[in-house]
């Protein structure tokens, strides 16, 4: 008997996706779902929570600051898909050529940073932007003759901060994606290309860039979610989730600090739910404009 | 029977999953852990306790000896874990929340308190075990920690918001501190700082609003009504604001590293002498002794300026409340242990001796031995004793109410308003305004 179920050729597949299906429907489906129900509802400690339509979206319609973060994490999202495909892209590629030298070095020591915890990164860099004369990013300044600044506490330089602290920790992550995806590429077609006489750069554009196109949807897709999705670096670089005008609040930050901070988890629950549904818009266009649902035409 | 060995396997498989997370998740709350046996015998009840001040540790670490040698029947371990302070208030408001996971005994910082006290709060009432002492501690301290007349936090000092003046700085720029009495005079005395040393008289706070509470209870008015409504675009705090400003576009006052004196990035500031005064509540002496050893002897208390002579010259800031959860194992325990590790006279001594609080017990005030002990870390600290400053504006030590709208009108001040007005120079009744708007829309 138990050996006609271990041979089974119908079971088989069942068992070996069960672990995932498992922790899908447990860590995903059903808190998913909780949370969709909970956005419906007012919960109070100690007390049964209470169902109370849509009068958390409507809150949440007229929430200057919510609307503050959802604007601040879309920017930086934008802003770091601008800097963390094209730069990685390019180091790839210089890396992969074959006059390349100490490759292996400037691979391991672009992907190191992505080893350090957040959480050290972010007090590291927080204590480089203070505003102090002395903090390193205004001792910079000053050796050129600049003003100190007060990086944490305006918009524009916050966000730098926030990008600078990105670019360090990310960069060398991407350029592992791409590299992977050059490895992929057959050297004929670079030769052929060449003994046609295409110059480098063409061979770039023609080449190189069309066949990473399954790797760059792919880095795009999840550097859209992870830069909506970012929360750790801005609470780390303001040494808690409550920054001057709120400059470094973020959807999820919103969503802590009325979820766990301000215990008001059901209106945490929809801020929750409007981040999945702008996640999904964005992300879903954009799979949709890049082809990949489309039927592939042999 | 093949379904039967599926289920089987279904449930085995699930087993591993659930067993494999729920392993992780159990592991203990974070923070540092340390178990006080207090000389406690192999009986003792073991209870837990949660704090994101360490020191606060080491008083209950001296108030434990004290309980399981007069107590030997009713002997206590107290497992004490330290954490940051929003990590602690997170992990204790999901703990309470869910039922599962809060420690016996925990601190509540008064910020975050009216978030417990929301719904039904799930501490336990401390109405009986504080009645003996009630005579003998400051009301209005447990006032701030109560609901509908039910006491849930014990308090843990007055926090008698004082000035603290660098007599180097000030001297060096010809200023007796003595003789400020407004803040006209605290204004003529910082332009003198600036201009003969180039250094700041006070901070201009952007993260904190102990300033602000100072100038309001001096106008008699609070950031909310006595229905605990937010009322932060009033002509008090209007006023409050100017002086504020102005002492700033004089150079008097001016924005410092961090947001407030009670930061690590300010500790240096004031420690470089960058900075020359803090009004801040008393515990700030802890900061002094702990993180700005250079000023050793140079810092004088005084009462803070007043608006017009006459004014009340402080106000209570800050404060911890201590609390028992409603799932604590031995809830009788407890509450009795907490009443004398923080109410009993022995107990307000000894947060004097070792946190060098104001205790709530005014008593203690006059106790000369213990407030003039010379070999006290705080007195041999400060250039004169605090004390004889405490007992001065004893009867004019004002409060600031704490409503459940407090945490927020808080956070929009200090995250929003105090920047935008010191900061960015917005106009200060727009800044009001807008920040009574914003308040409104987050309590609706």
């Amino acid at each position: 008997m138990i050996k006609r179920f271990l041979y089974s050729q119908k079971v088989a597949p069942y068992v070996f996706v069960l672990p995932f299906v498992a922790v899908f429907l447990i860590f995903w489906v059903y808190p998913l779902a909780s949370s969709f129900s909970m956005s419906f509802q007012k919960v109070t400690l100690g007390q049964e929570a209470q169902w109370v339509g849509f009068d958390n979206y409507a809150k949440l319609m007229t929430d200057g600051v919510f609307f503050k973060a959802v604007t601040n994490s879309v920017i930086y999202m934008i802003l770091t898909l601008v800097i963390l495909i094209p730069f990685p892209m390019l180091f790839a590629v210089l890396i992969n050529s074959k006059f390349m030298w100490g490759r292996e070095f400037f691979k391991s020591s672009f992907f190191f940073p992505a080893l350090t915890s957040v959480v050290v990164a972010g007090t590291i860099f927080r204590l480089m932007f203070g505003e102090m004369d002395t903090s390193l990013m205004n001792s910079v300044l000053g050796f050129f003759g600049l003003d100190p600044v007060k990086f944490l506490k305006g918009q524009a330089t916050g966000y730098i901060a926030l990008l600078v602290l990105a670019t360090w920790r990310w960069t060398g992550v991407n350029m592992l994606y791409f590299l992977s995806g050059l490895k992929n590429i057959p050297e004929d077609y670079y030769e052929a290309a060449s003994i046609d006489g295409a110059s480098k750069f063409q061979q770039f554009t023609k080449i190189t860039m069309p066949l990473l196109k399954p790797t760059t949807v792919y880095v795009l897709t999840i550097s859209i979610y992870a830069g909506l999705a970012m929360f750790i670096e801005s609470m780390m670089l303001w040494n808690g989730n409550n920054s001057p005008k709120n400059i470094g609040l973020t959807i999820v930050g919103y969503l802590y600090r009325q979820g766990i901070e301000k215990n008001n988890l059901g209106y945490a629950a929809a801020v929750g739910i409007v981040l999945l549904a702008v996640t999904m818009i964005i992300n879903l266009s954009q799979l949709a404009f890049s082809g990949l649902f489309k039927k592939e035409d042999n | 029977m093949k379904k039967k060995w599926f289920i089987m396997f279904l449930v085995l498989a699930m087993a591993t999953v659930l067993g494999a997370c729920g392993g992780k998740s159990s592991s203990n709350a974070g923070g540092e852990t340390s178990v006080l046996d207090g000389g406690a015998g192999e009986n003792a009840t073991e209870l837990s306790y949660w704090t994101f001040v360490e020191l606060h540790g080491q008083h209950f670490e001296k108030m434990l000896e004290k309980w399981n040698a007069e107590y030997p029947d009713r002997q206590i371990k107290l497992n004490v874990t330290v954490m940051p302070y929003d990590d602690m208030h997170n992990k204790l408001s999901i703990a309470l929340q869910t039922g599962v996971g809060a420690p016996d005994i925990s601190d509540i910082e008064l910020g975050k308190f009216p978030d417990f006290l929301n719904g039904t709060p799930q501490l336990v009432e401390l109405n009986d075990v504080i009645d003996p002492y009630r005579d003998t501690i400051v009301q209005s301290r447990i006032d701030l920690y109560s609901k509908d007349g039910k006491n849930y936090g014990v308090p843990t000092h007055v926090g008698a918001s004082v000035a603290f003046y660098n007599t180097a700085i000030l001297e060096e720029a010809g200023v007796d501190y003595k003789t400020i009495v407004t803040w006209e005079d605290f204004k003529k005395a910082g332009i003198q700082v600036y201009e003969k040393t180039g250094k700041y008289m006070g901070t201009a706070d952007t993260s904190a609003t102990w300033q602000l509470s100072q100038l309001l209870a001096q106008q008699g008015s609070d950031f909310t009504d006595e229905n605990g409504n937010p009322t932060i675009n009033t002509p008090e705090m209007e006023k409050a604001m100017s002086i504020l400003k102005d002492l700033q576009d004089n150079n008097v006052i001016a924005t410092i590293a961090g947001g407030q004196p009670d930061t690590e990035e300010a500790y240096g500031e004031f420690n470089a002498g960058n900075y020359a005064t803090a009004f801040m509540p008393l515990w700030q002496m802890s900061r002094y002794t702990n993180y700005m050893s250079d000023l050793s002897g140079k810092i004088a208390i005084a009462p803070i300026p007043v608006i017009e002579e006459g004014m009340p010259r402080s106000v209570g800031g800050g404060g911890t409340g201590t609390v028992v959860t409603k799932t604590a194992k031995d809830i009788q325990l407890a509450k009795d242990f907490l009443a004398f590790a923080k109410l009993s006279e022995d107990a307000n001594i000894e947060i004097w001796n070792t946190l060098g609080f104001d205790p709530v017990n005014m008593d203690v005030w006059n106790m000369e031995d213990v407030t003039h002990n010379p070999e006290n870390q705080f007195v041999k600290y400060f250039a004169n004793n605090p004390f004889d400053v405490l007992n001065d504006i004893k009867d004019e030590i004002k409060l600031i109410k704490s409503t459940s709208a407090s945490p927020t009108i808080n956070n929009i001040l200090c995250t929003v308003t105090l920047n935008e007005v010191f900061e960015d120079g917005k106009d200060i009744k727009q800044a009001l305004d807008d920040a009574q708007a914003q308040i409104e829309q987050e309590l609706k």
